[in-house]
């Protein structure tokens, strides 16, 4: 990380969704932790990913970024301003700059809006007047992500999912932000068109030097669009480093699981030793103590348990990598063939 | 967007067109693109029924606005009484001497018995008043329920649960027991015994009474579907390019409302003609000397056992009338909504 101060400084962000429940009056009975004490920083220009299991929390915190719901904890620092509680009129200088791109290119576009509607909608709000008037600007942002600029008076149904997910790139672009948060931009879409929309937006992160929340459980992809990589269990960061660094020595024994469950294209190489972890991830409504991950992990002891692994510089860590681990793994560990053992004997139908 | 004008054509003839251009403020531009709307107007083109009663209800219209027009034409007027002025045209009894009511080259549709007024051109102000106090009636119970619906739906919580109860009190209640009941209440507060009820009053009274037990229906279904929509990604989108609530409520739900506002508003109407004619015919609303399709029936029922021709013509007219919109309203829907199947 450079000195300077980050783009985005996020720091012990927790978000708890209250559940209701009781009769005649109804009262908060509990909390599901969806997201419990991030940290992470993003810096200009650069393209954080964001990978982890359904429900860890990892589209709550994008929305929490941008400010779409609101935290009940932490602090959001965007430039060195605190935008945590920040309302509507506060945040209206920064709306421009921190733009979000929608997991599902069929819901996240007005059906009764023409495309130009949809795309200078944001110019028209901010009160941004390009030269050349907003047709002309959204004509240009339609060529920028690969789309005919004659397209401007169609309607969404006509396009197919590639194509609206482009508009929704077009969308986020229109006011030149300086940070996109991408909750998985991809996931809805078919492989081949996925390859397009992302390399659509490494170009643009390229071209425009933005920077990137990119949000996704495809670790190919993660892999392939960012720079640096945190690794999200049940609401918490558990691992976080440069993208080789977590590829090639993952430290926290749920990145190295999840690594191994990528499926591998080559058939001549040995096949690697995949790591079966057994069991749900547990409720968020009422999580673990101590270290989240330990009712599913082979190296759990007492003192996870009890104790809360905090983010640091596990020993032999490169500056930045940090990892959540009491007991980290190293590279020469063999991935828990005990384990792996176990799996099999205990789920034979999933060996056969 | 709104049917901007409160005259009684206004709603439909605009609606109906408004939807096909709603989204289309510009033109084409020779573009290929279509919008819903136009794909939900070539669809009602071609369902003969929806066109069939769209020119029905459009001649009903067109004859309440013109009917000052077509009583000037022909030459009568309905206030004046016909039969006791000119001798020879009731007997003895004050029934027209001609049969069937006395239909004639001079009173095409007969002449009433007892005062002799013209029927026709009864029938004419008779559907002017109805129309006008339905359609004005449906446009402020849709407006109504419109902004309340909406608001309710997109501010949710305590608003919401408020709204809520106060809809469900409003349709547990037995509307028509209530206007008659209170109805001589009410009119007493405002008029003293001696004076008669100014019309205006009466027609006044008669809409904003209809407007406030009619909201909550349509305040309850907009509700819904806002709660379905506000969840939706584009109004997050909205939201982070730092919408306003009312830019939210009105450039990105509201476009996505008119199909079900446009189907309750054209099903509400016929519905309003009905209720406020059964209001007049049980001595509620619009009273004798002002022409009204209910006041015309309450007349017809005196006389149907000797001459059912005073109960035809305002009876008939309004079944045809009421279908159609009936029909149309269906029409309506199932170009809006193709994936609805009959």
């Amino acid at each position: 990380m450079s000195s300077t101060t980050p783009l985005l400084d996020v720091s012990g962000l927790t978000k708890h969704f209250p559940i209701k429940g009781g009769f005649p009056i109804k009262r908060t009975v509990g909390a599901v932790q969806a997201v419990d004490g991030l940290d992470f920083q993003v810096a200009e220009g650069e393209s954080l990913g964001l990978v982890g299991e359904s429900g860890c929390g990892k589209s709550t915190t994008g929305r929490l970024i941008t400010r779409l719901l609101e935290p009940t904890g932490g602090r959001i620092t965007y430039r060195g301003q605190d935008i945590t509680h920040a309302g509507r009129k506060q945040l209206a200088p920064i709306r421009s700059e921190i733009q979000m791109i929608f997991q599902d290119p069929y819901a996240s576009l007005n059906p009764r809006q023409t495309v130009g509607k949809i795309i200078s909608g944001p110019m028209e709000i901010n009160g941004i007047n390009p030269p050349g008037g907003h047709e002309k600007r959204v004509r240009e942002l339609l060529e920028t992500v690969g789309l005919n600029p004659e397209h401007y008076n169609r309607f969404p149904h006509e396009f197919s999912g590639g194509q609206r997910q482009r508009i929704g790139v077009a969308r986020a672009l229109a006011l030149e932000p300086k940070l996109i948060v991408a909750d998985e931009p991809v996931s809805a879409l078919d492989v081949s068109i996925q390859a397009q929309v992302v390399n659509l937006l490494q170009q643009v992160q390229k071209d425009l030097g933005i920077a990137f929340v990119f949000i996704a459980h495809d670790l190919a992809i993660v892999r392939h669009f960012s720079q640096r990589v945190a690794v999200m269990y049940l609401g918490k960061i558990v691992e976080i480093a440069d993208r080789d660094d977590l590829y090639n020595n993952p430290r926290h024994p749920y990145t190295r699981a999840l690594l191994s469950a990528v499926p591998e294209a080559t058939v001549d190489e040995e096949p690697r030793e995949r790591i079966r972890l057994t069991g749900d991830v547990p409720s968020p409504i009422n999580p673990p103590s101590g270290c989240r991950f330990r009712t599913r992990c082979w190296k759990a002891t007492e003192k996870c348990a009890t104790e809360a692994p905090p983010l640091v510089e596990a020993a032999g860590n490169k500056p930045g990598h940090l990892t959540a681990c009491h007991y980290p793994e190293t590279t020469d560990t063999v991935p828990a063939p005990r384990l792996s053992k176990d799996g099999l004997t205990k789920n034979p139908e999933a060996a056969a | 967007m709104t049917p901007a004008t409160p005259s009684p054509a206004a709603p439909l003839e605009v609606t109906d067109k408004d939807s096909a251009a709603s989204a289309k403020p510009g033109a084409p531009k020779g573009s290929e693109s279509r919008s819903p709307g136009r794909l939900a107007w070539t669809r009602f083109k071609r369902d003969r029924t929806g066109v069939i009663s769209a020119f029905v209800v459009i001649f009903f219209f067109a004859v309440g606005i013109l009917a000052p027009l077509i009583a000037k034409v022909y030459g009568k007027d309905p206030y004046t009484t016909y039969g006791m002025n000119t001798p020879g045209l009731l007997n003895e009894f004050n029934f027209p001497v001609k049969p069937n009511g006395g239909i004639s080259s001079d009173f095409w549709f007969g002449i009433e018995p007892q005062l002799g007024r013209d029927v026709f051109t009864f029938l004419l102000y008779g559907i002017r008043n109805s129309l006008l106090i339905a359609a004005v009636a449906a446009l402020l119970t849709t407006l109504l329920g419109v902004v309340i619906g909406i608001t309710a739906g997109y501010l949710g919580g305590k608003t919401d649960y408020l709204v809520g109860r106060v809809i469900d009190i409003l349709l547990a209640f037995p509307q028509t027991l209530f206007f008659i009941a209170f109805w001589p209440v009410v009119m007493a507060i405002f008029v003293s015994s001696e004076e008669n009820t100014p019309v205006w009053l009466t027609v006044t009274s008669l809409i904003l009474v209809m407007t406030a037990f009619g909201w909550a229906s349509i305040a309850r279904l907009l509700r819904g579907e806002v709660l379905a929509l506000r969840e939706r990604e584009f109004v997050e989108a909205a939201k982070v390019t730092g919408a306003s609530p009312a830019r939210i409520i009105f450039k990105e739900l509201l476009p996505n409302l008119w199909t079900p506002i446009l189907i309750q508003s054209t099903l509400l109407l016929p519905t309003y003609v009905t209720a406020e004619a059964g209001l007049a015919f049980v001595g509620v609303g619009l009273t004798d000397p002002t022409p009204d399709w209910g006041v015309m029936i309450q007349n017809g029922a005196k006389y149907y056992q000797d001459d059912i021709t005073f109960m035809l013509f305002p009876g008939l007219s309004m079944v045809i009338f009421v279908v159609a919109f009936n029909l149309l309203g269906d029409s309506v829907r199932d170009a809006l909504d193709p994936k609805t199947k009959r």
